[in-house]
């Protein structure tokens, strides 16, 4: 019984799937390896384009102010798109916290306080998103359009469209902390980026709520069956985007010393694209994290390159939504050959 | 008599439609029952109440003796419920250790996964318990390149390994190839001598009477009949089956 001649299907099979295999790790890290080529190529082309710009220490210095204000939102709004939703009102979340913070610190002069109830409210504007998506049935694509609106109306409403200065802050620790420089150089903000992209790894690939929120976004139903928490995974991916847009909020905010009512206008575009061209699928069930971080980069990159190779400011428009096009169109082709029969 | 289930009055009301109406339903330790019954008689709906997804309108149901209350799926799993589900439960865009786990991963502390252990777990089943030498040699395999035959193997060892005292099958054969269908009967009647209990829903009437004790029929929400399948020839029960979905009445 134990010894068993392996029939010639069988090996057949067997080595068959040993070239399956191979196919099967290219496929699997395909889309990995490819948003690291482009971003290399890309790199390449600006380099060669302007080299003077794209050589300049300077240049990258002001890369790591700027994009880590979308790519804090970027990254846990993967979480989002894995679990098959949607968020677009994250630029209005970025006001309504920051609007939280001007007026808590004016009225107690309580700074962690302060910050504090900014993340509060971001989270609890983001739980809200979710409750309206799970608990009423509304599509999470109309359900954030709406609270979008709503959250930038509660803004201009209670400061008139009256901006804010935080010059109060400055010199202050938190601020130093969030947006100083290290060494006279490298910005804080960039290191918060890292910290938050390996916050979002670490429960996407190592804890139980990613596993879920995999399973959510790939097949609702299955998830449900098996026991899975549905709703409240779908909940809490909304919620911690909320946070991370309060955070991202005060980052952009204390960079320029100034609260703009219209914080976060300009994000919404270039945050989606970079979190579909890091390979994230807006089916669900798949995308990563190192994806969105270099995705985060290379849109960075094209807003400072196409002005540096002597492009108008606005092509970068046109290009974030050639590229978020294109990359979901590809997803479409990679899923139904993968999820195919 | 020793019943790992017993269903008590169980009714369910989806809007207009009444699902199931004062239904009796029990399972006796390391018995095989089959449930049949047309299309809308309840089957699914009688299992889904059993695994914590439906919650019953009125009714009681005790497992070992102990009355289950506000159960959920993931408690039923704790309890030793596990479920082999026609459409199979499966994330197609996963890995197979992650299909495996789906929905209890086994975590260190702090709901952290144990990767490593998971991997190691699915690749001991896929050799040890299903004999799988081929496509699923891999772990981390994406799920939806399978065939149907290794999905329902897929499915099967899920409910194995969490050591399952109750193993509920849902039309497990639906798309099964036919040497698939006899490895499948063969694993039910694995179950029995193990020393497990399995309900066996299935359209297929052979399917049923070759692996089942007894057979309890459905129709239109309520139990029409129960027999002992040494009791009976197929013939029979093809006969009592068909008198059912014309009239309502067995005999």
């Amino acid at each position: 019984m134990s010894s068993r001649i392996e029939d010639p299907a069988a090996a057949i099979s067997r080595r068959r799937l040993w070239r399956g295999g191979l196919t099967r790790f290219g496929r699997r890290y395909a889309l990995q390896i490819g948003i690291v080529g482009v971003f290399l190529a890309m790199w390449a082309f600006f380099i060669i384009a302007a080299p003077r710009t794209f050589l300049a220490r300077e240049m990258y210095g002001a890369f790591m102010s700027t994009i880590p204000v979308f790519a804090i939102m970027a990254l846990p709004l993967t979480m989002v798109v894995i679990a098959g939703e949607i968020d677009l009102s994250f630029g209005s979340l970025m006001a309504i916290g920051v609007l939280v913070f001007v007026n808590v610190f004016a009225m107690t002069g309580n700074l962690a306080l302060a910050f504090v109830l900014l993340l509060v409210s971001g989270f609890v504007a983001g739980l809200l998103n979710g409750i309206i998506v799970v608990k009423f049935g509304i599509p999470s694509l109309v359900a954030t359009i709406g609270t979008q609106f709503f959250w930038r109306g509660v803004v201009l409403v209670i400061t008139n469209g009256h901006p804010a200065s935080l010059v109060p802050v400055k010199g202050t620790l938190l601020r130093q902390a969030l947006v100083g420089r290290l060494a006279g150089y490298l910005p804080a903000q960039m290191i918060w980026t890292v910290i938050v992209a390996i916050v979002v790894w670490v429960l996407l690939n190592r804890h139980r709520f990613g596993a879920h929120v995999y399973l959510v976004g790939d097949n609702r139903d299955s998830a449900r069956l098996m026991g899975v928490n549905v709703d409240r995974t779908r909940m809490m991916v909304f919620a911690i985007v909320g946070i991370a847009a309060a955070f991202a909020g005060l980052i952009g905010s204390l960079e320029v010393n100034y609260f703009w009512v219209n914080l976060g206008e300009g994000y919404l575009l270039r945050t989606l694209a970079s979190v579909f061209l890091g390979g994230t699928s807006v089916f669900g069930g798949v995308g990563t994290v190192l994806g969105t971080f270099i995705g985060c980069f290379i849109i960075g990159a094209i807003e400072g390159g196409t002005v540096a190779t002597g492009l108008t400011g606005f092509w970068t428009q046109l290009i974030y939504g050639l590229i978020i096009i294109i990359s979901i169109s590809m997803h479409s082709l990679v899923r139904r050959r993968l999820a195919g029969s | 008599m020793d019943y790992i289930l017993e269903m008590r009055n169980i009714s369910k009301r989806f809007g207009e439609v009444q699902a199931l109406r004062q239904v009796d339903f029990v399972v006796a330790r390391n018995e095989v029952v089959g449930l049949v019954g047309d299309n809308g008689a309840g089957k699914s709906t009688l299992i889904k109440i059993v695994t914590g997804y439906h919650t019953p309108d009125s009714g009681e149901v005790y497992f070992n003796g102990k009355k289950l209350e506000g159960l959920s799926v993931a408690e039923a799993r704790q309890l030793g419920i596990e479920t082999v589900y026609q459409e199979r439960a499966l994330a197609n865009l996963q890995t197979l250790w992650r299909n495996i786990f789906m929905g209890r991963e086994l975590t260190t502390h702090l709901g952290f996964l144990d990767v490593n252990r998971m991997e190691r777990e699915t690749e001991n089943l896929m050799v040890s318990s299903m004999g799988f030498t081929s496509a699923a040699v891999a772990s981390d395999a994406v799920v939806g390149t399978f065939s149907g035959g290794e999905k329902q193997g897929v499915s099967i060892v899920r409910a194995l390994y969490f050591q399952a005292e109750l193993i509920i099958l849902d039309e497990p054969t639906m798309g099964l190839s036919l040497s698939e269908t006899r490895k499948f009967l063969e694993f039910v009647r694995g179950i029995k001598e193990a020393g497990k209990t399995s309900i066996l829903i299935d359209h297929n009437v052979f399917h049923v009477y070759a692996v089942a004790d007894r057979i309890v029929v459905l129709d239109r929400g309520v139990v029409a009949g129960e027999f002992l399948t040494k009791d009976i020839t197929l013939d029979e029960l093809m006969e009592k089956m068909y008198r059912v979905a014309q009239t309502g009445i067995l005999d």
